[in-house]
């Protein structure tokens, strides 16, 4: 056994994870994310244990709403990875199409890829659960939209950061939304937050979407303030996403990462 | 005369690199120029502002008389580009891959072309085939094809026949020869092989650290420097005092 190729293995993966800060926090994010999320959800049902009628019905039409989210989010990454994957990347940007035809192109793709996932797990919970998240009726399809708006805007925020960092951003792409779910609120109400928390988190549309979801589950009342509010926060990422992402572009054309992002 | 492309005063710094130093060159119609130097000289610097993929310190570059920072989307139409490098999608078909290039560059009939360019370059016994599934002299006639679905005025090549037998390498070759004349193509190669570029390029440069050094025809290079051959030229310019 060699002490100096054992080191020399160390120091091969220690040079990679210190000259990269995606790949650093990739390392510490994900048990924290995880530990935070869990230990609100077990909080909540120990304090609230009446809240829910239909407790069930509740977490499965959430869990079919978040994983919508999730899908629309992680599609649009996938398309861009699988470009820098199969090393096509440069190929496709010194084909002639612009920016906002690349991302109309993923929107459109992406989309089609979520309905792909999402109507299976919509058609089993019924026969398996005897639940259908079609009983939230018309407010459902402003639901899906403003989630997959979302889904979209975090899809250009992790996009921008592929375009700018190469595919040392790849771990954030997988686990995005992952940083964002305790915040979001997908499983219990606001108020479990600590004030702290509920603030940053009124900043999120998810908030207003998964309580709106669970008003109509649990009160059968419909609040057309939080759809309203969770579209105009919507507007606002999904401007701040698009910027950002052209941006990053014109940072990659400085910086050299469309010709080598694949390396 | 209107030069496809004129280079002018073109430079490319990073933050802690001078890539490439203020050079100047044009290229003219039916013409192959040879770009000329060792790993890490600038020529793929050159080639990606040239295509608009990495914008210059300072300098422009010139395609029909246009400046490609200013219509980039509008020039990469006439333009194309193969390097081994970059490859296409090995989960699709040749088939597939050469419709959705096809398709981004806005060409009409695309199946016509792809009939066309299948005919010229052989593919059509693996047109069907996935792209991951073929042999690398397959690969690189597929990328050849990729890069003429939009019938380019402009190629650049960047070692179009790195690591091919010499079969497939002579057919790429007569084939980049044939098409500069019929299509009145003007072609950047930029390779590391002497004999192809010598059989090709009417005009060669030379880069070295970022620099055009030298330039001319292949037999006045020779001749400038008192060697026998490309390859002694290139030994020449590109060895320091100290080295042997």
């Amino acid at each position: 056994m060699s002490f100096n190729r054992i080191y020399g293995l160390f120091l091969r993966h220690f040079f990679l994870i210190k000259s990269s800060l995606p790949r650093i926090l990739d390392l510490i994010y994900w048990p924290t994310i995880q530990i935070i999320l869990w230990g609100f959800i077990s909080l909540f049902f120990s304090t609230y244990s009446n809240y829910y009628n239909n407790t069930l019905g509740v977490i499965l039409t959430c869990a079919i709403l978040y994983d919508f989210l999730f899908r629309s989010s992680i599609s649009f990454n996938m398309l861009f990875l699988e470009e820098i994957w199969s090393r096509n990347f440069t190929n496709l940007f010194i084909a002639p199409m612009r920016i906002s035809e690349i991302i109309i192109s993923l929107v459109i793709t992406a989309l089609i890829r979520t309905l792909i996932g999402l109507v299976p797990a919509i058609l089993i919970t019924s026969p398996l659960f005897g639940i259908s998240i079609l009983n939230l009726g018309i407010p459902l399809l402003f639901l899906f939209l403003s989630l997959y708006i979302f889904g979209i805007t975090l899809g250009l925020f992790v996009s921008s950061g592929l375009l700018r960092y190469g595919p040392a951003f790849e771990n954030i792409a997988w686990s995005s939304l992952f940083l964002l779910a305790p915040l979001g609120c997908i499983y219990y109400p606001i108020e479990i937050l600590p004030d702290m928390l509920q603030t940053m988190a009124k900043a999120l549309p998810l908030v207003y979407i998964f309580e709106e979801a669970r008003s109509i589950l649990v009160n059968q009342y419909v609040n057309y303030s939080n759809i309203k509010n969770a579209f105009v926060l919507n507007i606002f990422y999904l401007f701040i996403g698009i910027t950002l992402f052209y941006y990053s572009f014109r940072q990659a054309r400085k910086k050299g990462s469309l010709i080598n992002i694949g390396e | 005369m209107q030069y496809p492309i004129v280079v002018k005063n073109l430079s490319k710094n990073y933050s802690n690199k001078v890539a490439v130093k203020n050079i100047n060159f044009k290229i003219t119609k039916n013409e192959i120029l040879g770009l000329l130097g060792p790993n890490g000289c600038g020529k793929t610097t050159t080639i990606a502002m040239m295509l608009g993929l990495l914008k210059p310190t300072n300098g422009i570059v010139l395609i029909d008389g246009e400046d490609i920072e200013k219509n980039r989307i509008q020039l990469l139409h006439k333009m194309n580009f193969i390097s081994p490098y970059i490859e296409l999608p090995k989960k699709l078909t040749v088939k597939e891959n050469l419709i959705v290039y096809g398709k981004l560059y806005g060409v009409k009939k695309v199946l016509l072309r792809i009939d066309y360019l299948s005919d010229k370059l052989r593919l059509t016994e693996f047109l069907n085939k996935k792209t991951g599934e073929l042999s690398s002299g397959q690969k690189n006639r597929v990328s050849l094809a990729k890069a003429l679905i939009n019938d380019p005025k402009i190629l650049f090549l960047d070692e179009p026949t790195a690591s091919l037998d010499p079969e497939t390498g002579d057919f790429v070759r007569t084939f980049i020869e044939k098409l500069s004349k019929e299509r009145e193509m003007s072609i950047l190669l930029a390779s590391h092989n002497m004999d192809e570029v010598k059989r090709l390029c009417k005009n060669v440069l030379m880069m070295k650290d970022g620099l055009l050094i030298d330039r001319g025809t292949p037999n006045e290079l020779i001749k400038k420097h008192g060697k026998i051959n490309l390859e002694e030229v290139f030994l020449k310019l590109n060895r320091t005092s100290n080295e042997f």
